[in-house]
């Protein structure tokens, strides 16, 4: 508990407490970094843009994971592990890697804008904007929306699936009516999964943005590194994590009741 | 599909040649059958005889490799299920488990866009006929095995199909249950007049319930009867194994007159029985004998009448089961014959009964015993 607690704690203080000209921490209660955090445009830019982008990414994930689960359920089951075994393989990599093997195929003079390049195309710049940033996000992602929707589509029951066309509900509606509802708390826990480390990845912006799409993990990086304003960045932890929390707990609380 | 008239020809469900296949398998091999309006008519037969492939077919799950199959003499071909005047009673009952049982039996009709004024009290009348009035706000999960068959029978009327569909719905009850249901089953059959085509795989379940029979075995229906049909003229020897309990005691044609045989089994015994199905001198044949059909008599005392059949056998074991007595009786060395005897107030006293090595002559009337060549 104690690991678990004094971090945060830590960080409970420093958001309280003011930057020393130093760079370091002086104790002194308060309210000022909230008040700069809210203030300043570029700040709330950052954490409206970091919300905006957890949530794309959240929602590309299940557009996407959504098909994916269901169709590794439908394997057969000698297949369905192969496949769960190839979604998991990456995780076996170091991610920075991987994203630095993401700029390899984005970059100027990449894969993709050779190949586009010999068939007489002009290259495209890809690092830098935010759909490299959102491909690198849905990309590291994606397993941890793929997994939790896998294992409640293949604790649903496809008979139910039959009663309900036997009542009379199209293609659609049987989706809608029946299979969606049922996995939903699937598609609820990839999101929290999803979601909350997009919020704090800095990776990802920091590679394939360029710099240029910071996130709130890249400000935190910033205050608490080059910057040396650790109360700042505390502050703005802080000010996420209350965020978070609250919209799992919504989230929790909807799911439930789903289930109820 | 629904503004259409049915066609009155009484005929609700109507099977031309149906053939399907799964790969290699052939699961229903060219089975013709008419099934009845207002009829309650059961399949019976063991696991895989292809009954609820057939059943499947008519509910539209799976779709015919050839021939026709009709519903009200409409074509259904690759019609599918949500666009069929039938629905289903599952096993497994397949209720919804995230809507009350009220949202579950709502379900088809709001699926068919039925007004909503209509559906509230609709749903209510279908729980109502059920008597689960007072539960449509419990959730599926909240309610015992034989409540949850009820609200799936009720989910599927409330839509008033044309035909009900059950496929062993009486099979994850157990056997108090069972008998309550299929009362309840009978008791709604003949309330609402809908035809009801029921599989199963329990012959006292559709001897009681049915109608008629129709008895399948790898993928062919054998015969199509009312019970009293299936269990006292079986057509085959499948069938009369099938159906209750036979002794078969296997012979050689000697003798045809009419609808009557006689057989000569090797050890020379003649035996006589009525031939469903025509028989020709010099045949292999066998008599099927129900045991209950048999019987006993001291050696010199006349049994039945100057018609029946009889051998002089030597009794053997006696079973005391309650309502019955199964007596087992030896011919010779190689052949027993069971007899079933219906304990009367007199069998009391066990001393005046059978005994064990008791000489005594076997004997049945020749209406009773079946002389069948398949």
């Amino acid at each position: 508990m104690i690991f678990f607690l004094l971090p945060f704690l830590i960080i409970i203080v420093y958001a309280f407490s003011s930057r020393s000209p130093t760079g370091g921490v002086e104790f002194t209660f308060t309210l000022n970094n909230f008040i700069t955090l809210f203030s300043d445009p570029v700040y709330l830019s950052i954490f409206w843009r970091s919300i905006w982008m957890g949530v794309v990414t959240t929602v590309l994930c299940a557009l996407i994971g959504y098909p994916l689960a269901l169709f590794i359920v439908l394997q057969p089951v000698r297949w369905r592990s192969i496949l769960i075994f190839l979604i998991l393989i990456p995780f076996w990599t170091n991610f920075l890697v991987r994203i630095y093997a993401w700029m390899t195929i984005l970059g100027n003079n990449g894969i993709v804008n050779s190949t586009i390049g010999f068939f007489g195309f002009e290259p495209v710049t890809m690092l830098g904007t935010q759909g490299a940033v959102l491909l690198g996000l849905v990309y590291g992602e994606l397993p941890f929306m793929v997994l939790p929707i896998y294992a409640s589509i293949d604790r649903f029951d496809f008979r139910l699936l039959e009663a309900a066309n036997d009542l009379g509900a199209s293609r659609w509606q049987r989706f809608v009516r029946v299979m969606l509802p049922l996995t939903a708390p699937g598609i609820a826990a990839g999101s929290v999964l999803v979601f909350i480390p997009t919020a704090g990845n800095y990776i990802v912006p920091a590679l394939l943005g360029g710099g240029k799409v910071a996130l709130i993990g890249n400000f935190l990086e910033q205050q608490f590194g080059s910057a040396q304003n650790q109360p700042l960045g505390s502050a703005a932890a802080l000010l996420v994590m209350l965020v978070l929390t609250a919209g799992v707990v919504f989230y929790f609380r909807v799911t439930d009741e789903g289930e109820r | 599909m629904e503004g259409l008239p049915p066609v009155s020809d009484g005929i609700a469900i109507e099977l031309r040649d149906v053939v399907k296949r799964f790969g290699e398998v052939t699961a229903v091999d060219n089975v013709s059958m008419q099934i009845r309006d207002g009829e309650f008519f059961s399949m019976l037969g063991p696991s895989g005889c292809g009954k609820t492939s057939t059943l499947r077919m008519i509910a539209g799950f799976e779709f015919p490799t050839s021939g026709e199959l009709l519903i009200h003499g409409r074509e259904m071909g690759q019609v599918p299920p949500y666009k069929r005047p039938v629905n289903t009673v599952f096993q497994s009952y397949a209720l919804f488990p995230h809507m009350s049982v009220e949202r579950n039996v709502a379900f088809g009709l709001e699926m068919k866009q039925v007004p909503k004024a209509e559906i509230a009290p609709r749903v209510a009348e279908a729980l109502e006929m059920v008597r689960l009035g007072s539960f449509g706000e419990r959730y599926p999960r909240q309610m015992s095995g034989g409540q949850q068959q009820r609200v799936a029978l009720a989910r599927a009327l409330v839509n008033r199909p044309e035909v009900l569909l059950l496929d062993e719905p009486l099979g994850a009850l157990d056997q108090k249950l069972r008998k309550e249901m299929q009362a309840e089953l009978k008791r709604l059959q003949s309330l609402l007049g809908i035809t009801f085509i029921f599989v199963t795989h329990d012959q006292e379940e559709a001897l009681t319930m049915s109608d008629r029979i129709a008895i399948m075995n790898q993928g062919k229906v054998l015969q199509i009867g009312s019970p009293t049909e299936i269990y006292e003229r079986p057509n085959c020897r499948f069938v009369a194994d099938f159906i209750g309990e036979s002794n078969f005691i296997d012979g050689t044609v000697r003798h045809v007159e009419g609808n009557y045989a006689t057989i000569e089994t090797v050890e020379g015994i003649k035996l006589r029985g009525i031939a469903p199905r025509p028989v020709s001198t010099g045949a292999a044949a066998t008599l099927s004998l129900r045991p209950e059909k048999i019987r006993l008599t001291p050696p010199r005392e006349n049994g039945l009448n100057g018609q029946a059949s009889s051998f002089p056998v030597r009794v053997e074991q006696i079973d005391y089961i309650g309502s019955d007595t199964r007596i087992v009786v030896r011919v010779n060395d190689k052949r027993t014959v069971d007899v079933w005897e219906q304990n009367t107030l007199s069998t009391l006293d066990r001393d005046a009964y059978w005994q064990p090595g008791e000489e005594a002559v076997l004997s049945y009337l020749p209406n009773n015993g079946l002389i069948l060549t398949e």
